[in-house]
């Protein structure tokens, strides 16, 4: 989605005092380092509508806005609350200036067991970046918290003729059925992909 | 605890049983209350808030002192509602030097605080409490004095803070002395919160449970049990601003309604008509 999009879709959702607010803050994130504190406090001022994804959007525009370098997204990622950390992921797939650096934060977001921040780290960035070893792995890790497959992005394209990704879902799905345990219907989608086409 | 019919909870932060020796502990801990503690309570359907501090006893090792320089940073964030634990733990010097700090950063971030009375020389301990509380630029109505009792009750009521009773299964208090204080104090029920703990010491977070059950088997009615319960500390932590009580759905669904706006999906009449209705 562009970020023009996005700016226009969370204006749509805020109520006059929040827009107010997202405004003053937008303005300052092109100019001043105060806009760091508002980064933090996106979720009290945008919280009026009701909007599950509204603070991760905010916090989205507030870092397109103020393109931070690479030390202070790392630091902000570092020091940030879950939903901060979610935000600056998801924020990575429009930030034109990172290259493969903020990959760190990816894979540390990976490891943990907060499916939100999972979801937030397997976007478009993830799949421009994340190497074949950890691709493969952030699949599974996907299959195996019950992260859906929808929210991995690129998958059909990265998955196609990956015959490790292929010996990878199947021992996973041997190892669910051997236990008595059924293996989610996504696995079965990204196996399907993972055969190489016919010539 | 959510059968039990707990639907919030705030967490402060507080000693874990085993002493920290550096400041680096202290923000794994501080991190765990702002990132997997809210999602791990929300799992279950419970709004997770905290409040950070550098805690009393923990106050006096110079090794954890740093903290308190760092603590500004985190109590900016959305899902703090106060600062504490503060307090008083053995009435030292350095004791004297973090409470009235944390008091300033309180008042500097607009929040509350949680002022943690000591469990050793109680009534001296809340006396010289309030005499820094007096002297900070925190009003006393931003104040919750926890672990209260029967003898330190009367002169933390005529204080004009918040009355905090943290009820425990062999210390600090138990149901049916709370019923006797809600009684004898019944001109104050609109200030005085109960709270339980699972903590590093022999505790049960259903405690609270069990004080709105003692309430109506003494004659108490729902809507004073909900006052206590409920009510009250949805006020005083709700000084803060930041309180959220919707619990955030924790399943990811690539197709979730509130992915619309991140995905570009339009927003249709139909999602506006479930936004309203929430």
């Amino acid at each position: 989605m562009l970020i023009a999009d996005l700016r226009t879709a969370v204006r749509d959702h805020l109520d006059d005092d929040a827009t107010a607010w997202l405004d003053r803050a937008l303005t300052e994130a092109a100019t001043t380092p105060r806009w760091e504190a508002d980064f933090a406090a996106a979720a009290r001022h945008c919280r009026r509508s009701h909007h599950p994804e509204l603070a991760d959007a905010t916090r989205i525009l507030l870092l397109h806005t103020a393109r931070p370098d690479m030390p202070t997204l790392t630091r902000l990622y570092a020091h940030g609350t879950a939903a901060e950390r979610r935000a600056v992921l998801l924020a990575l797939a429009h930030l034109e200036d990172v290259g493969p650096d903020a990959l760190p934060l990816v894979e540390d977001a990976l490891r943990t067991n907060d499916t939100r921040l999972v979801a937030a780290a397997v976007g478009p960035y993830a799949a421009r970046h994340l190497d074949a070893h950890g691709w493969r792995q952030a699949v599974l890790k996907c299959l195996f918290t019950g992260v859906p497959l929808d929210v991995v992005a690129d998958w059909p394209a990265r998955a196609r003729g990956d015959a490790e990704l292929a010996r990878i879902l199947t021992d996973y799905a041997r190892e669910r059925t051997a236990s008595g345990r059924d293996f989610p219907a996504d696995l079965t989608r990204v196996l399907a992909h993972t055969t190489p086409e016919e010539p | 605890m959510y059968v039990a019919g707990v639907r919030a909870l705030v967490e402060p932060s507080f000693w874990l049983g085993q002493p920290r020796t550096s400041p680096a502990s202290f923000y794994d801990y501080f991190d765990a209350l702002l990132g997997w503690e809210p999602f791990r309570a929300a799992q279950h359907g419970i709004a997770h808030h905290c409040t950070l501090a550098l805690n009393p006893k923990e106050a006096n090792d110079p090794r954890c002192l740093p903290v308190l320089d760092e603590l500004p940073r985190y109590l900016v964030k959305d899902g703090v509602v106060a600062v504490g634990e503060i307090g008083y733990d053995a009435m030292t010097p350095a004791e004297d030097t973090a409470l009235s700090a944390q008091l300033q950063l309180a008042a500097d971030h607009g929040l509350p605080a949680l002022v943690h009375t000591p469990h050793r020389d109680k009534a001296a301990g809340l006396a010289r409490t309030l005499d820094v509380v007096h002297e900070s630029a925190l009003p006393t109505d931003r104040v919750l004095l926890d672990h209260l009792n029967e003898t330190t009750v009367r002169a933390a009521t005529d204080s004009g803070c918040w009355l905090g009773f943290s009820i425990y299964p062999d210390t600090k208090m138990d149901p049916d002395r709370m019923v006797r204080v809600l009684r004898e104090y019944a001109s104050e029920r609109d200030r005085i919160l109960v709270n339980s703990a699972a903590d590093w010491g022999r505790s049960d977070p259903l405690k609270t449970r069990h004080v709105g059950e003692a309430m109506l088997a003494a004659g108490f009615t729902d809507d004073d049990v909900d006052q206590v319960l409920w009510r009250n500390p949805v006020a005083f932590y709700g000084l803060s601003g930041r309180l959220d009580l919707d619990v955030e759905d924790t399943t990811p669904q690539a197709t979730h309604e509130g992915n619309s706006i991140l995905r570009g999906a339009p927003v249709t009449t139909a999602t506006r008509a479930t936004e309203e209705g929430r």
